[in-house]
């Protein structure tokens, strides 16, 4: 995986994104666009956790907080200040950037058990707050029918205004995270997640680029969580709950988080079979659960992990790419 | 929030007594499950997610060994051995195999798991929340103390789980095992040099821990009401005691999950929908303060 050129990337990504405002014109219906909306907001928020756990070998349990307070903020600046949806997605992004600075200068040190747990921790919190101050988050009944007024022409009150700002965001994003872990920026982390030792040497502050990372993922969370308030036309306290970040780490390991878009292809995987387990049997748990035993214990790794660790082998006689394999379970030196 | 609540509580003994024996039940309980999760931990590395269903299944074991037996020490003997024998054959078929792994492999091996244990107790037990009734011979006038009634049961509960916590740490300080035990958690290869076997520890580890999850599922079940999905809010409960006491000290977790059930029961006073968020508040400052648990070694 060489550096790739910006201008090809950002065609590659208007071609994809052209493909996808045209895909609701072959197929009709809402389930087509609802099932795109609901990919890019976890998809975002996926990807964005993988910035942290596949680059950065930082395991997080709590990216949840991000998408919940996403969700939230965004939905009491428009319900409140009467502000136009751009001022609101940017405020949002703003108030995360804060509580991941915040937040992370707490937790990016500390060991990786301790760092899972204290980031679960936070997360808790927000949820508790969600629920205790009933009168402006509204307690367990979430907040419900948010304003959309039109801005730029889209009026994301209509299905497919909704579903070609979702998309638009959905690939800017994984652009725009794609390019920061291709950059020297990206090389940093993974070299933080190797040997956190070493990193210093090169008078590297493994500090701040643990915390710009974590900051940086948050942001993104949150704009998964933005997608989500829209999609659900609300914020609801689930989506804060501890079970938000389990099903992001369930994505993310389903798809792989080796590869780039591991994180995207997990989160269609899960969807999809969210979707058709529940439509087949009321079994959900047992049926979902056997696929991931399956999967963790047969593939011991992620579909594109899988797929990538394959490729390799094949052309095993050009000289081995530099692994940018998994963060070895041993590599806690330096704390 | 209801500060004045939580004040007119703490001036009156009754009140007190009250909630100091509910908070020492859900403490002593948690502390049942938070030591397994804690000697895993600290054995094994692996953080089992999957404990709090160890809990639901020795409630669920228990329940029907009271319905064919009627005798409520069977019943909770049933829910021990039962999910002990439960433990050791997660423990050798599944978890065995991703000890090497990243921890969120072995996170999403809990998880599954999670998930297949609770559609099972729903096909076997049904969906609907099973009560277990309190046992005949705890039947009896409560007593009273500076006018805060305490029932029977409750004492009860609150001997065997402190005698359960004494005869644990005698075995993890006192005895030959205990001795291999805290070995294999400092050098497992060294250990199995000296010709232990440590696949043995590993799966006896876990046998303990479901042993006692199971004792404490059968324990809390005429005092809870049994559903699937009953594990979930324990296991969490458990991991906050686990960071609070210290990964791995046995000392720490029943320190630790007194402390939480104390600030449950006080808490549900004070505020009581912040309830959770203040034991997450105080695992947190824990953190924050001392990274290592209260009675934790620097460095685990």
């Amino acid at each position: 995986m060489g550096r790739s050129s910006l201008a090809r990337d950002v065609l590659l990504a208007i071609v994809v994104f052209a493909v996808l405002a045209a895909l609701p014109y072959f197929i009709p219906g809402k389930g087509f666009t609802d099932f795109v909306v609901r990919l890019a907001a976890f998809a975002i928020f996926a990807t964005s956790l993988n910035l942290l756990v596949g680059y950065g070998g930082m395991e997080s349990f709590g990216h949840g907080l991000y998408f919940g307070l996403g969700c939230y903020s965004f939905v009491l600046i428009m319900k409140n200040f009467d502000a136009s949806i751009p001022v609101a997605f940017l405020l949002t992004v703003l108030l995360s950037v804060v509580v991941g600075a915040v937040v992370g200068s707490i937790c990016v040190n500390l060991n990786e058990t301790y760092f899972a747990f204290l980031t679960l921790a936070f997360q808790m919190l927000l949820h508790s707050l969600i629920i205790a101050w009933t009168p402006i988050t509204g307690g367990d009944q979430g907040l419900t029918g948010i304003p959309k007024p039109p801005f730029l022409g889209m009026r994301l009150d209509d299905y497919y205004h909704l579903y070609l700002f979702a998309s638009g965001l959905m690939v800017a994003s994984l652009l725009v995270m794609y390019h920061l872990v291709q950059s020297p920026f990206g090389y940093t982390l993974r070299m933080i997640r190797d040997n956190a030792a070493r990193a210093p040497f090169l008078g590297i502050s493994v500090f701040r680029v643990r915390l710009m990372a974590y900051v940086i993922a948050g942001a993104f969370g949150s704009i998964g969580g933005i997608v989500m308030s829209l999609f659900a036309t609300g914020a609801f306290p689930d989506f804060a709950y501890w079970t938000i970040s389990g099903e992001a780490i369930f994505m993310i390991m389903l798809g792989g988080i080796t590869v780039f878009l591991g994180p995207l292809v997990g989160t269609i995987m899960l969807l999809l079979l969210n979707d058709v387990v529940t439509k087949l049997t009321s079994h959900y748990g047992l049926v979902l659960g056997t696929i991931i035993l399956l999967f963790a214990l047969g593939l011991r790794k992620g579909l594109m992990d899988f797929l990538a660790d394959m490729w390799r082998d094949r052309k095993r006689s050009t000289p081995a790419p530099l692994p940018t394999g998994a963060p070895a379970v041993s590599a806690k030196a330096g704390e | 929030m209801d500060l004045g609540a939580l004040g007119n509580c703490l001036i009156s003994p009754s009140c007190v007594v009250t909630q100091t024996t509910s908070g020492l039940i859900i403490g002593l309980l948690l502390f049942l499950v938070a030591a397994g999760v804690s000697l895993i931990f600290g054995v094994l590395k692996v953080v089992n997610f999957a404990h709090g269903s160890f809990y639901m299944l020795g409630a669920y074991f228990a329940w029907t060994a009271y319905q064919v037996t009627g005798s409520y020490l069977v019943a909770v003997l049933a829910g021990g051995i039962g999910v002990a024998v439960f433990g050791v054959v997660f423990e050798r078929l599944l978890m065995s195999r991703v000890y090497g792994s990243a921890v969120l492999m072995q996170l999403l091996v809990c998880y599954g798991v999670i998930l297949i244990l609770d559609d099972v107790v729903k096909l076997v037990w049904g969906a609907d929340f099973l009560s277990f009734g309190m046992p005949s011979a705890f039947q009896q006038l409560p007593y009273v103390f500076a006018g805060g009634v305490v029932p029977v049961f409750y004492l009860f509960l609150i001997v065997v789980t402190l005698v359960i916590a004494g005869l644990l740490g005698l075995l993890i300080t006192r005895t030959r095992y205990g001795k291999i035990v805290r070995a294999a958690a400092v050098n497992p290869s060294m250990v199995s040099a000296l010709g232990i076997n440590t696949g043995v520890v590993y799966a006896s580890v876990f046998v303990l821990g479901g042993l006692l999850a199971g004792l404490a599922g059968g324990l809390a079940a005429p005092v809870r009401s049994l559903t699937a999905g009953m594990g979930t809010s324990i296991v969490v409960e458990s991991f906050i005691v686990t960071v609070i006491g210290g990964m791995g000290s046995v000392a720490g977790a029943l320190v630790g999950s007194i402390l939480v059930g104390l600030v449950r029961s006080f808490g549900t006073i004070g505020f009581p929908l912040f309830t959770e968020g203040l034991m997450f508040l105080l695992m947190a400052v824990v953190l924050v303060l001392k990274p290592s648990g209260l009675f934790g070694k620097r460095g685990v």
